[in-house]
């Protein structure tokens, strides 16, 4: 039931919104994160290497606002985070701004331990004010509905 | 620092983080912006079968992506990192994160290295299962 529910958006996208990427958020998702690495914090420390400037650990991209694919309701309390996973073309940087939108990639339903789950793909990606993709994200959530 | 070169069959980490604190898992949700009440209200999860407060699966996640970020250095760059969260963490669990180099390739004046990581609990637990692949200059 709840595939037919989720079957007419996938493919559907939702519109990018405009992220700036904080220095101060880079280094209180550092914080959380507990990583020492001074690449996350410290500005002067950061122009003596190639990057110049301070750059975010490799998750970070989940804290960006990737917008709503229209019409599609999804109740957050119902949902495992089942895999994720990043492609990288470039490190993401304080003071970038990127586009991030989200689509539904997949549904599917299978038969687990806790009997008929739904599977719900999504793709997330980043975009810089160049138009070059920064980064490709997957998630696979099971669906508990 | 251009120089480690890695061969199949290397280890990766351990990375032993300190154990994971109720207000770590309220840092994290402000960070991250994950406010889903499992991860901070004792009573929600509770009353959502977890018999109290769970980590995030990203929170676990990212202590792996320190350990490869530390491995790699900042003269590599890391190409793709995913995960299967294989378990729950939950506040006083010690996570330690770890990895092995399954394949190593030239490309030009890079190695590319594919490995497995993963992270377990105090318990032995498996609690985060992946791969990643990443590209470390040539000494």
């Amino acid at each position: 039931m709840s595939l037919e529910l989720f079957q007419p958006f996938v493919g559907v996208e939702s519109t990018p919104v405009r992220n700036e990427v904080e220095k101060g958020a880079i280094r209180k998702f550092a914080d959380a994160i507990g990583d020492p690495n001074p690449i996350y914090r410290d500005e002067e420390y950061a122009k003596t290497t190639r990057y110049g400037r301070i750059v975010a650990p490799p998750t970070f991209s989940r804290t960006f606002d990737y917008g709503e694919i229209p019409g599609l309701q999804v109740k957050r309390e119902g949902l495992i985070h089942g895999e994720q996973q990043f492609e990288y073309v470039r490190p993401i940087f304080a003071g970038d701004v990127l586009y991030c939108s989200t689509k539904l990639a997949d549904v599917y339903e299978k038969e687990g331990k806790l009997g008929r789950m739904t599977f719900l793909v999504y793709e997330q990606k980043g975009i810089d004010e160049a138009g070059e993709t920064v980064f490709i994200a997957r998630s696979n959530v099971i669906y508990r509905g | 620092m251009a120089g480690r070169q890695f061969q199949p069959g290397d280890t990766i980490g351990p990375l032993v983080k300190p154990p994971v604190t109720k207000t770590q898992l309220v840092m994290y949700s402000g960070a991250s912006g994950d406010f889903n009440p499992i991860h901070t209200v004792d009573e929600f999860a509770k009353e959502a079968g977890l018999g109290g407060v769970i980590a995030h699966g990203m929170l676990t996640m990212a202590f792996v992506g320190q350990v490869l970020t530390d491995t790699i250095g900042l003269a590599g760059d890391l190409r793709k990192f995913g995960v299967r969260f294989t378990g729950m963490v939950r506040p006083g669990d010690v996570i330690t994160c770890q990895g092995r180099v399954t394949e190593t390739r030239m490309e030009g004046e890079q190695q590319v290295v594919s490995c497995e990581v993963w992270a377990s609990t105090q318990n032995g637990d498996q609690v985060v299962a992946g791969q990643a692949e990443f590209a470390v200059p040539i000494a």
